[in-house]
């Protein structure tokens, strides 16, 4: 070979594949087991007094108490954090309590953030009505208004939020952009990458500093155990303002110990842990981290078929009499579809949003007639899930806000499976034929 | 804290306590391009256990301002002057690779000014890969990628931190690109690859000194290690199964409780 054709020295670092099966987890320090064991403790035994102090300092790594860590949780953690090429993560009892912790860490009483409006019903909740609550002001910003997160910045902003993919409209935030006005105003931005997951985006890489999940869905898969987790991507350089004391200035909770200072790339998951995690305790259960870690191990393959059956379903519903509308990135009049190209290179995920021709009325009776299709409040299952947003998952809501998250009464959130593709499109035939005839149906 | 040395503010991280100038004083020098973030699994233990700390960041890395020094015997004298400028007369030194060789040299610049030496990942010279030398002279940070991987050992690939949530090659990853990586690594890799004086230097070390090592060390392997501490008077060596060349982190505990026993023997503290 010529030493023009010559490559160099590469990294063997392993990649997503291999991450997925085999990052945060040491065979040999776990009696030489090849599964990740249970480790269904709440406790763990000090070598005598100095070791305990030493690990309540935070002199030593270590466990102390399952609340806090947990060897299981812990394998978890750190496979997320590799998979998403982040420094360090903290795992949570479901994605909600992940989101509540990282404002918690990130906020005070009189702080304020900017949130992009097309979120989980539940999100939006916590933000509109339950934040406030702890003296935290949020303004909300419609994802594609670029513009309008530079404007909603105050003197107190600490932070901007969304969902990369809004829920359930299906509306991007430009992150590239959005990630620059964020880090000119000196704050991080936290992006919730559940729809995702590492497979299809790594938010780090296009300028977010934490990402949030609902490890419940995808990452999972299987639907059968509630987590989530904050992910951290050490770039955030907490020590350039004045903005984040509770980083920087010495912590009593921990003999004056600054955050910042002592850990520095880590530091965020460290105080989420060590203050968050140890004062409101929504810590994930060391079974249903093992349960996440089966599903995670089947990451990318699944991927692949979600979102392969989700541009076939597309196509089919484009093609449908009964449907009014179809949302999703991989159309190609689809307002984001030049973004989603570039952020969701290897997919554009599996939720589907679109419109029932017939309204509200059509759309239950396609809800309830559907025999393949869950109708559940869940997403990112390995079945095929539907739901009704309007009076489902965001019936909360009052009309105004509805309109201002994208939401209409025709639309049916699709959360497309891996089964086989002409049964979930069998199974929609019969759900278009009974909205067709609403009434006949519903007086069978 | 922060404090000035030769004009230049420096920090060291003083382990989370107050730096007390009547407890004996222990310098942790860490490798090239990173910070002072790599020892706060050994820091902190000294800093509530008797001793005064620093874990510094040199000049241009981390923290600390100025110009990273572009010589190991710059660095060696640098730290003389860092003694001199907290107000101490001695101190004990911790060095991790790159560090280990600025320890050797300022131990035998510095004979009187030194106590213990701890030496971990060391050799007596670190001759520098030209390609990887190359990638951090460009500020590539492909060349940071090749270090994290080359510095961890199969286990540590795998993760396994020992603080729970933490992901080993990200970290150490973050740490090298926090500050320009043609004026930290690359500055600090041109530094390693000149210096020829490791082996006579630790000639004249007379005083007590310990190497720890790593089977799984690709920077600096179990043989260079123990060539170097053949040479040392009376040194103690210590190696570790199935570890790399980030020890101290990738073993943290085994590192911290050797690391114990010979400073606390050799350096005790009354307090």
């Amino acid at each position: 070979m010529s030493d023009k054709n010559k490559k160099g020295p590469e990294s063997k670092t392993y990649k997503f594949d291999t991450l997925s099966l085999h990052a945060g987890y040491q065979p040999h320090k776990n009696a030489g087991s090849r599964q990740v064991p249970i480790y269904q403790t709440t406790s763990y035994l000090f070598d005598d007094v100095d070791h305990a102090a030493a690990l309540f300092n935070l002199e030593r790594g270590g466990h102390i108490y399952s609340r806090i860590s947990n060897p299981t949780v812990g394998v978890l953690e750190e496979r997320v954090a590799s998979l998403e090429g982040g420094t360090a993560a903290l795992a949570t009892s479901s994605g909600m309590s992940a989101i509540f912790l990282t404002v918690m860490t990130l906020c005070e009483a009189g702080d304020h953030l900017v949130v992009s409006s097309q979120l989980y019903g539940g999100t939006v909740n916590l933000f509109r009505l339950t934040l406030p609550k702890f003296g935290i002001k949020c303004t909300f910003v419609k994802p594609r208004d670029t513009e309008g997160f530079k404007k909603a910045i105050q003197k107190n902003t600490k932070g901007i939020f969304g969902e990369l993919v809004g829920n359930p409209g299906n509306e991007l935030m430009n992150m590239p952009e959005i990630s620059k006005i964020a880090h000119d105003a000196g704050i991080p931005l936290i992006i919730d990458a559940t729809y995702q997951t590492p497979y299809l985006c790594k938010p780090f890489e296009h300028g977010a500093d934490i990402v949030v999940h609902s490890l419940t869905k995808w990452m999972a898969g299987h639907g059968s155990s509630m987590a989530g987790i904050l992910v951290e991507g050490g770039n955030f350089d907490w020590m350039q303002n004045d903005k984040f004391p509770t980083m920087t200035k010495p912590y009593e909770g921990y003999h004056g110990l600054s955050f910042a200072e002592e850990f520095g790339p880590t530091a965020f998951t460290m105080k989420a842990r060590a203050e968050g995690m140890r004062d409101f305790g929504p810590c994930l259960s060391p079974q249903n981290a093992w349960n996440v870690l089966q599903g995670i191990e089947t990451l990318s393959v699944r991927m692949k078929k979600h979102c392969s059956n989700a541009e076939e379903m597309v196509k089919y519903l484009l093609d449908h009499e009964s449907v009014a509308w179809v949302s999703h990135p991989s159309v190609p009049d689809h307002p984001d579809h030049a973004l989603a190209k570039k952020l969701l290179p290897n997919g554009r995920g599996s939720m589907i949003a679109f419109g029932i021709k017939g309204g509200k009325d059509a759309g239950v009776a396609f809800i309830n007639n559907v025999k393949l299709a869950s109708h559940l409040a869940n997403v990112g299952d390995t079945r095929t899930l539907v739901i009704h947003p309007a009076s489902g998952t965001h019936s909360q809501m009052d009309e105004a806000t509805l309109k201002f998250a994208g939401l209409s009464h025709d639309m049916i959130r699709l959360s497309v499976g891996i089964e086989d593709i002409d049964d979930i499109k069998n199974d929609f035939e019969i759900g278009f034929r009974a909205a067709r005839k609403p009434r006949l149906v519903s007086n069978q | 804290m922060k404090f000035k040395v030769n004009g230049d503010e420096i920090f060291a991280s003083t382990g989370g306590r107050p730096f007390d100038k009547n407890k004996p004083l222990i310098i942790f020098v860490h490798g090239s391009g990173l910070t002072h973030m790599t020892w706060v699994l050994q820091t902190r233990y000294f800093a509530f256990h008797g001793y005064s700390v620093l874990a510094l960041d040199l000049p241009g890395h981390g923290l600390s301002k100025g110009k990273s020094l572009k010589t190991i015997e710059d660095m060696a004298d640098w730290i003389s002057s860092v003694i001199d400028a907290v107000g101490y007369k001695e101190a004990s030194l911790v060095g991790h690779s790159q560090g280990c060789l600025v320890t050797i040299e300022c131990t035998a610049r510095y004979p009187d000014k030194i106590k213990t030496l701890s030496l971990m990942g060391g050799a007596g010279a670190i001759p520098m890969n030209p390609e990887l030398l190359a990638l951090a002279e460009n500020g590539d940070p492909k060349a940071v990628d090749l270090m994290m991987d080359w510095a961890h050992g199969p286990a540590g690939h795998f993760g396994g931190h020992p603080v729970p949530g933490l992901y080993h090659i990200n970290t150490g990853g973050m740490l090298a690109k926090s500050r320009t990586i043609k004026d930290t690594l690359g500055v600090d890799f041109r530094a390693c690859d000149n210096y020829k004086n490791g082996f006579e230097a630790a000639k004249k070390i007379k005083i007590p000194t310990l190497s720890i090592l790593a089977t799984d060390d690709k920077m600096c392997p179990v043989k260079e290690g123990k060539k170097l501490a053949d040479l040392i008077e009376g040194s103690k060596v210590d190696i570790i199964d199935n570890c790399g060349h980030m020890m101290l982190l990738e073993e943290a505990d085994r590192v911290l409780k050797v690391l114990k026993s010979f400073i606390t023997t050799n350096y005790p503290s009354k307090n």
